[in-house]
């Protein structure tokens, strides 16, 4: 009886979360001169409305697993990886060179796709260790130099795409030169969805949530994150686990943008992680770093961001406001969960 | 190039330093006091697009700037009240906000994109101006540079050489302590985050209405200040003296990199601009490794007089944060 009653007002708080959200989001509406309930709808028909919408939102949906798989090993470390998204970023880049180098070889498209979305985990995995070695061995916080590390990807995506790699003639924005379609995930006629993305993603969650919650290292990642003095006490290397932390989570977000690169846009463009790394870290507090609840939440985002993206053509809106909407959510879960520990404490 | 264009240079340098100075030793007094706001790039945002709405509907630099404060000033008491009075995550909510900050400042901002406004206006100081070198370069700013260099003076003296000042110190450093002694933390530490955000947020208008006047949505260039002024703040030791010069040697660097920028033909300018970035990291680097384990154990073993050589250089650099930073206070 107790336990329900708990449980019954656990969830009384969330919906209080969730109204809160929709609440200040309705009113930041208002305040541009919209029509709230209208620009709900839009998204709402953005997202679900046709079929070609809905495999849209699973595009997006992908990155967006991979990058939160990644992210609960490096917050279970008790690290914040912002470098997520340089780390996204230089997975494509890795993908794009390996594919650039092979696809004249004459090897089988199939052979040269693994080794270039292979070589994408192995870009973000040795972007991430830069991150992991400045925090582990010269004390630079993980968010600065996480930060620090996005800017430069980005600048070295740009300086690839305008430099050495340009497209015949003169470089620009629109990216590389489009590899042929041999060398694009093979994916639904007429979409741009790929089974073999989804079947990735999924299966780096499942890995990725027994690793955690089922593995000696699991257990000891946890420890470290809990207390690192007390585990390193107890013997644990604990600058050896953050680092393998931070590799695994950069290996995701590599793999992360090697589809970006291999089965959406077919080449590199200068926007390439398209907020998808920052994003997975609002999920990842939104979920409370619990892997089961990343599909479902991962599909709402996914739905929020493509949804807006008719926004600013039907009603002259920013397509911003899904960002304003999933941060008022992430925002709204801490204040009510705050107001929740002091409503146990008090009864 | 001409000694007179190095001259209207350095004083660009000392200008566009402004704003950062604001964020900076805005960040120092909440940090100081044992709050980390991590908001500040989202807060610089939304303050400069506000503070630019304001000037432009009411035609007042003023209310600008005014506005500019009151939206850091409130987007830090949200930092405030989540971690000091619901004991929640400071780096979470400060991160939701830096993000949930900027899309809003786009959002909100998307009607006023490109707008002409009102601009704050230059005032050469009179006799002074005319100082030669000097003159040029201190004395013919707009009011917001020379209030850059008054607070840095004001903030020093104030957290260094004043009763409140030492008693924000101890907040920082020993919270149980100060409060045996009679400071009333919960509030001092209210106190310090959310002037600490107003100053934050007249950051945002010292761009939208003097160094980068305008509103330009996502191409205004402010993106990615807030973390450089974060950053600062470590590299100054949360002393405002010291962080004002990081602040100055990153102008300085940023203009040099324009003037460099015609002989580097091969480098597209999006490269030269993230340049700050991989310095930051060095810089914190060089202020941070001192406090690394493996640094002692390599200085213990080199021959006496090379090690304390290497040592007063690493000392030197070192800075050491707020001892109770990011920790809530728990009265017994």
């Amino acid at each position: 009886m107790q336990k329900t009653n708990t449980r019954l007002v656990n969830f009384g708080f969330q919906i209080a979360a969730v109204i809160l959200a929709l609440g200040f989001t309705t009113i930041v509406l208002v305040m541009a001169g919209a029509p709230p309930l209208e620009a709900y709808k839009n998204i709402l028909l953005g997202s679900f409305g046709t079929l070609k919408k809905f495999t849209d939102v699973l595009v997006a949906w992908v990155p967006l697993v991979l990058v939160t798989t990644g992210l609960l090993v490096t917050f279970t470390a008790g690290l914040w990886n912002i470098g997520i998204e340089g780390q996204i970023t230089l997975g494509a880049i890795f993908t794009t060179g390996m594919m650039r180098l092979l696809q004249d070889t004459g090897l089988p498209p199939t052979i040269i796709l693994i080794l270039s979305i292979l070589a994408g985990m192995v870009g973000g995995a040795l972007w991430a260790s830069l991150v992991g070695a400045l925090k582990t061995y010269g004390g630079v916080n993980e968010i600065f130099g996480g930060l620090g590390m996005n800017f430069v990807a980005t600048a070295l995506t740009i300086y690839l795409i305008f430099g050495p790699w340009k497209r015949p003639g003169v470089g620009s924005m629109s990216g590389t030169e489009p590899f042929q379609e041999s060398l694009w995930l093979p994916m639904f006629s007429g979409f741009r969805l790929s089974i073999w993305a989804i079947l990735i993603a999924i299966i780096a969650l499942v890995i990725i949530y027994f690793l955690l919650q089922g593995t000696y290292f699991g257990l000891r990642l946890k420890a470290v994150g809990k207390n690192m003095r007390s585990s390193f006490t107890l013997g644990i290397p604990t600058g050896r686990y953050m680092m393998s932390a931070f590799l695994i989570c950069g290996a995701l977000g590599g793999l992360a943008g090697a589809i970006q690169v291999s089965g959406v846009y077919h080449r590199l463009i200068p926007a390439i992680s398209s907020g998808y790394g920052y994003l997975g870290l609002l999920l990842a507090m939104l979920i409370n770093y619990r892997a089961i609840w990343v599909i479902p939440v991962a599909l709402f985002f996914a739905a929020l961001n493509i949804g807006s993206i008719q926004l600013p053509i039907v009603l002259k809106l920013d397509s911003s406001l899904s960002g304003v909407l999933q941060g008022a959510l992430v925002l709204s879960v801490i204040i009510v969960d705050g107001f929740r520990q002091r409503w146990l404490k008090k009864s | 190039m001409t000694t007179e264009a190095i001259l209207l240079g350095l004083a660009g340098v000392l200008a566009a330093a402004a704003p950062v100075i604001f964020a900076t030793i805005g960040e120092t007094f909440s940090e100081r006091s044992g709050v980390i706001n991590l908001s500040v790039n989202g807060s610089i945002l939304l303050s400069a697009m506000t503070g630019f709405a304001v000037a432009v509907k009411t035609d007042n630099i003023l209310l600008g700037c005014l506005a500019g404060m009151l939206v850091g000033a409130l987007v830090a008491a949200i930092v405030a009240f989540t971690s000091i009075t619901l004991k929640q995550s400071q780096v979470a909510v400060g991160f939701v906000l830096a993000l949930m900050c900027r899309d809003l400042a786009y959002f909100l901002g998307n009607p006023y994109m490109g707008l002409s406004g009102p601009r704050v206006p230059a005032l050469s100081i009179p006799v002074l101006s005319q100082i030669p070198i000097i003159g040029p370069i201190f004395f013919r700013h707009d009011i917001l540079t020379y209030l850059s260099f008054i607070l840095i003076i004001i903030a020093w003296a104030w957290i260094f050489k004043t009763r409140p000042g030492l008693m924000l110190q101890g907040v920082g450093e020993r919270p149980a302590a100060a409060f045996v002694r009679g400071a009333r933390v919960e509030r001092i530490r209210y106190f310090y985050t959310i002037l600490g955000g107003a100053l934050v947020g007249l950051a945002g208008p010292a761009y939208s209405l003097s160094i980068k006047a305008g509103w330009k949505g996502t191409i205004s260039g402010l993106d990615g200040i807030g973390w450089i002024a974060l950053a600062l703040t470590i590299f100054g030791g949360w002393n405002p003296i010291r962080a004002a010069f990081g602040a100055y040697l990153f102008a300085l660097l940023q203009w040099l990199g324009l003037v460099l920028q015609p002989s580097l033909p091969g480098i597209p300018s999006q490269v030269l601009q993230v340049a700050p970035f991989p310095l930051m990291i060095l810089t914190l680097l060089l202020v941070n490794i001192g406090n690394t384990e493996w640094v002692e154990r390599v200085l213990a073993s080199l021959p006496d007089s090379t090690r304390k050589l290497v040592a007063r250089v690493i000392r030197s650099l070192r800075a050491t944060p707020p001892a109770s930073l990011g920790v809530p206070f728990e009265q017994e």
